[in-house]
């Protein structure tokens, strides 16, 4: 096969089937490993659909993203340094309101999101009906609902990652609208990351971050973390970030 | 500080529904920590059991439980809604 291989992240609240859903997807075509120099778990497999190549990368389980611990960060850092063609955000159906925090907050750093809405038997069960047409207009993104224990939805999942890989999905993320203080403060700023980071990174996510002062976000700008390179079974570090 | 009208979720029994008003916590990362776990004002809490030796105790928030030590929940200010 001469085509790329496209990354896929998992993301999403622990206990929501995250990794059920990895499991699904990849089958035994998985490895497992720890992140460099920190002790959380990495786990990447691979998944064809359609004929093109996925690599799906587990993220680990986490509420947010700015809370700095080590998982919250080796979770940012794929989505800032590795910059993954889909992240699929898996939120639990009967803890939507929970659920849709990390998603706001990913959608703040990439376009390039589906939102997985597992647990859709269980959600059933409770009487939870969710209406995901007006929840992916609402977000902006593709909404797919899914029940990875029993291999529901998988199948329209993985179209609408090859659909969002092959560019045929155009998507126009929620953007937060912030009082007019720290909106203000994003415009100053917003020229001057530009002008360092250039367009590869989020420009008005990484202005706001530095107006919480987000001191672990500045650290991994100033030195990036280690790449993870597939070099047969092994990881390699390589490639760095201009830094600020 | 919050009003005086307001009592600390350390204040609370097990049993206890308890609405949050205020998240007023010195350290802005254990704030941030405390809001992604869902203790967002508003937001109502269901006091659980404690541990055996009385800290922490189980809070049921937003359809999960959270376990809190008393230094985390003395800065979240609210009301009881009422006992029952």
């Amino acid at each position: 096969m001469t085509d790329r291989t496209y990354t896929v992240a998992l993301m999403g609240n622990p206990n929501t089937g995250k990794s059920t859903l990895f499991n699904v997807l990849t089958g035994l075509r998985q490895h497992t490993g720890n992140w460099p120099g920190k002790t959380v778990t990495h786990a990447e497999g691979e998944c064809r659909h359609r004929g093109a190549l996925y690599r799906i990368v587990d993220l680990p389980g986490t509420y947010s993203l700015y809370s700095n611990s080590a998982d919250e960060e080796v979770a940012r850092d794929f989505l800032l340094f590795q910059r993954p063609d889909v992240t699929v955000v898996v939120v639990d159906a009967t803890a939507l309101e929970r659920n849709l925090n990390l998603a706001l907050q990913v959608l703040e750093m990439t376009d390039r999101v589906i939102v997985a809405i597992n647990l859709m038997d269980e959600a059933k069960k409770k009487g939870i009906h969710i209406n995901t047409k007006k929840l992916a207009a609402k977000l902006g993104v593709p909404v797919v609902p899914i029940s990875a224990r029993n291999r529901e939805g998988i199948d329209a999942l993985l179209d609408t990652v090859d659909a969002m890989a092959h560019g045929r999905i155009h998507t126009t993320p929620l953007s937060i609208r912030y009082s007019p203080e720290i909106e203000r403060g994003i415009a100053k700023l917003l020229p001057l990351v530009k002008e360092l980071m250039g367009d590869t990174h989020p420009a008005r996510w990484i202005a706001l971050r530095l107006l919480d002062g987000d001191a672990s976000l500045l650290q991994a700008l100033k030195q990036p973390p280690q790449r993870l390179i597939k070099e047969g079974n092994a990881y390699a570090c390589c490639g760095s970030v201009k830094s600020v | 500080m919050a009003p005086a009208k307001y009592c600390r979720l350390s204040d609370t029994k097990p049993g206890d529904r308890f609405r949050i008003e205020k998240v007023d916590v010195p350290d802005p990362v254990l704030k941030r920590r405390l809001l992604d776990l869902g203790f967002v004002p508003g937001g109502e809490v269901k006091v659980g059991q404690r541990s055996p030796l009385g800290d922490p105790t189980a809070y049921r928030v937003c359809g999960t439980t959270i376990a809190l030590r008393k230094e985390e929940s003395d800065y979240i200010y609210g009301e009881k809604i009422h006992h029952d």
